[in-house]
């Protein structure tokens, strides 16, 4: 065969350390500038002022980022009617706007749009619309799922021992989080409701990748039945490799063209899907090839010697 | 090994189907009768796109008695008002609670100037109580025999056994069957009639218009009737029979709400955000298919035309092809289900390739390397796609309408953890359920179809177009 034979344990190694790396330096950047949260997780202050006229969105963030050193995001309302136009400034976090910042907000407004007569709305505390609820509910759906992921593969790659393989196919979906936790950590991105997409696909593109790896072990198994474990991962990721990287790098370079293009056009906001689903897509093709497999193979080979004692 | 021989014409049969597809699909099909847009298949731009992509609409609620209701009440506003958003296939939507006022704020998608979807009327129904009353005789005033979920258990559509016309079927509760069978035991040869009570979002509590009565239907009792089920007939449309079973199955608010007030609202994502997302779409799918055409020659061109095809499927399903039925907000999320499907596609067309340029390496001719090629790639693409299945349908059930069918299949598990219906996820595991079906028919099925028919065409029947040598 034209493939060159990989040592998986050698890249397990690698993979490791990659991993270690990320999550020390994640942890890191946690510990020093914390988790940026969206409103929708955090909860948090909506102001909003009526306004007659014209202003700029991006004009009226710089603005206000002189007064508040906050994050925050503006969106422009209108009356159904037509007739009256808003602003609605919304802060994330818990603690709240002070009455004083409020109204030195409306001082730089009405200071800077003269013409515009910002008027003070509606001032709104608002809870976290992702409340517990729906983290509780979350979780029991990745239960729910993993269970029954591992059900199915448990029967389809039977042969192979397929409990246990797919079992190690989770815990390389957790390090896939992991990467794409720490990349927004890291690139300072606000988590928003997308977020929880972004993890979703990352997951289920790494499992796929993961189980075609595990087909051609369960494959391979029937060609040569006397290869030890170790020695069919081997050949079966070194056989797959080619396909895992070409999907990758068809899928990341459609990924890379919308981050481009969203810059390009200053669609900045597209950013928090688009970078952590990059990143998280390179540690599911990393993770499929050379976390999965190997840690299956270390298992199977405790496994056996826990056997035969 | 002998395998039967796929005719020429089939790859043009199939492209040609895909390409009509794909065209439909896209452009839809209309007619302009003057100003009027009639509409007999939907196309991309009838999809509703989310609040970040389009705009939408903003809406203030306040309890109607004053500021003092409870935590847990606001709680449950939210999740009820959540869960109609969603059964009108609004999957996009965003719920602020202000606990110290008690308002709840509300946004969902909607264009401005968009006319076939009326945003007024659909925050007054987000809004609104509706309640079935039974009442003595025909007038509004009258006693009233039975009302509300306490008596009368749920609403479903119906098609009368004799007629065959549309009709809405009530079912009672334990409660609701006695005092129907007591109260037409003494109302026998007289008339009652049905009504849809709803409060109006636009008045104060105690006001005097506060409910609105709508007339349903009038029936004659013939004798007692002890049963548990009737019917409300009255001319509907599947459509508006609908409409009604959803209002009075549409649950009730533990306090009634008043509008303070309606807004239109900018697109999050910024205004150009929908002609910047449908450009890098586009420029990111005619990557895609430059690569595998690049790396695959002929196999990929296949794989772009099958993937062009699970695209159009995807949108079909989302911009609800036929006009009859809804269309599905389509948002970020949603969006993200489709890039998993595709890429999904994707893989499934590269396996099949690798395979068969492995077929090749082994010596094999031309039509002997595609079957097998297909055969051994069969059960890796088959597995990958369920497991991406099974994924899709627990968040659909998880995270829908809980009256939903897959909902209804996780229940047991799923009740535990309290009613939690979130669009945006919904909306993801949509997409991605269509786009992996639109995958197994067009990356499974239509490529294999249309690589063995291409093969046999004469000019193009040389193995370097497959993955085999040059010189082969």
């Amino acid at each position: 065969m034209a493939n060159k034979i990989l040592d998986t344990r050698k890249l397990f190694k690698m993979a490791m350390i990659f991993y270690a790396a990320i999550l020390v330096i994640g942890i890191v950047m946690t510990v020093a500038f914390g988790v940026k949260l969206d409103i929708n997780f955090s909860g948090g202050t909506r102001l909003s002022y009526t306004y007659e006229g014209k202003v700029s969105l991006s004009d009226v963030e710089k603005t206000v980022k002189e007064v508040v050193d906050r994050d925050f995001t503006v969106s422009e309302n209108e009356s159904i009617a037509g007739d009256t136009k808003t602003i609605t400034i919304s802060f994330a976090g818990n603690e709240s706007l002070s009455t004083d910042s409020q109204i030195s907000i409306l001082d730089k407004l009405q200071e800077t749009y003269k013409d515009n007569k910002f008027e003070e709305g509606q001032i709104n505390a608002v809870a976290p619309t992702v409340a517990g609820a729906f983290l509780k509910k979350s979780l029991a759906a990745v239960a729910l799922t993993a269970i029954l992921v591992v059900i199915y593969v448990g029967i389809r790659f039977r042969k192979i021992g397929g409990v246990s393989a797919a079992l190690t196919a989770l815990c390389a979906l957790v390090l896939d989080i992991m990467v794409s936790f720490f990349v927004c950590v890291i690139f300072r991105l606000q988590l928003d409701s997308n977020y929880i997409a972004v993890v979703l696909t990352i997951l289920g593109y790494s499992l796929n990748d993961t189980i075609v790896i595990y087909d051609r072990v369960r494959e391979n198994r029937k060609y040569h039945p006397e290869l030890e474990t170790r020695e069919l991962v081997d050949l079966s990721i070194s056989t797959v490799k080619t396909r895992n990287i070409v999907t990758t790098v068809t899928t990341i370079s459609a990924v890379f063209v919308i981050i481009l293009v969203a810059e390009l056009f200053g669609l900045t906001t597209l950013r928090t899907f688009a970078i952590p689903m990059a990143f998280g897509l390179v540690s599911g093709c990393i993770s499929s090839l050379f976390v999965s497999g190997p840690l299956w193979v270390f298992w199977r080979e405790y496994r056996a010697k826990k056997e035969k004692k | 090994m002998k395998s039967k021989r796929t005719g020429k014409p089939v790859f043009f049969v199939v492209l040609i189907l895909i390409l009509a597809l794909t065209f439909t699909a896209f452009f839809g099909i209309d007619n302009y009768y003057g100003d009027k847009r009639e509409i007999y298949l939907k196309g991309a731009e009838d999809i509703r796109w989310g609040i970040d992509i389009q705009g939408g609409v903003e809406a203030i609620f306040s309890p109607a008695k004053g500021s003092d209701v409870s935590d847990a009440d606001i709680e449950a506003v939210k999740e009820l008002v959540s869960l109609r958003l969603v059964e009108k296939n609004i999957t996009d939507n965003e719920i602020y609670c202000d606990t110290a006022s008690g308002q709840v704020i509300v946004r969902f998608p909607w264009k401005a100037g968009e006319s076939d979807f009326d945003a007024v009327a659909t925050v007054n129904e987000l809004a609104t109580d509706a309640m079935i009353v039974f009442r003595k005789g025909t007038e509004e005033t009258g006693d009233v025999i039975l009302q509300g979920s306490a008596d009368v258990k749920k609403a479903a559509v119906g098609i009368h056994p004799e007629t065959g016309e549309y009709i809405v079927e009530l079912t009672f509760t334990e409660q609701g069957r006695t005092k129907f069978a007591n109260a037409t035991a003494s109302l026998v040869n007289s008339q009652i009639s049905m009504w849809l009570d709803r409060n109006d979002p636009s008045k104060e509590e105690g006001d005097e218009d506060a409910v609105i009565h709508t007339f349903l239907s009038a029936p004659t009792v013939n004798e007692r009737i002890d049963s548990d089920s009737c019917y409300i007939e009255g001319s509907y449309t599947a459509e508006t029979a609908k409409e009604l079973a959803d209002q009075i199955n549409s649950g009730k608010l533990p306090f009634s709400l008043k509008i303070d007030n309606i807004q239109v609202v900018s697109p999050t994502l910024g205004s150009n955000a929908l002609e910047v997302m449908v450009y890098a779409g586009a420029i990111a799918f005619a990557i895609v298919c430059l690569i595998m055409i690049f790396r695959y020659r002929m196999n990929g061109f296949v794989a772009a035309i099958a993937l062009l095809g699970q695209l159009a499927g995807t949108i079909a399903c989302i911009s609800g092809f036929f006009s009859s039925v809804n269309s599905f907000t389509l948002t970020i999320p949603g969006i993200a289900g489709m890039i998993l499907s595709i890429g999904v596609g994707v893989d499934a067309n590269v396996i099949a390739a690798e395979r068969i340029r492995d077929e090749f390496k082994k010596g094999k001719t031309i039509d002997g390397a595609i079957d097998s090629g297909f055969k051994n790639s069969f059960s890796a693409i088959i597995d990958g796609n369920v497991t991406i299945v099974i994924v899709s349908l627990v968040l659909m059930g998880a995270f829908g309408s809980p009256d939903s069918f897959i909902a209804k299949i996780f229940s047991p598990v799923m009740s535990f953890f309290g009613t939690a219906v979130t669009g945006s996820i919904y909306s993801f595991g949509y997409t991605l359920l269509i786009g992996v079906i639109f995958n197994l028919i067009m990356g499974v099925f239509a490529s294999k179809l249309m690589l063995k028919s291409v093969s046999q065409l004469k000019f193009l029947r040389k193995p370097w177009l497959y993955g085999g040598k040059k010189n082969g």
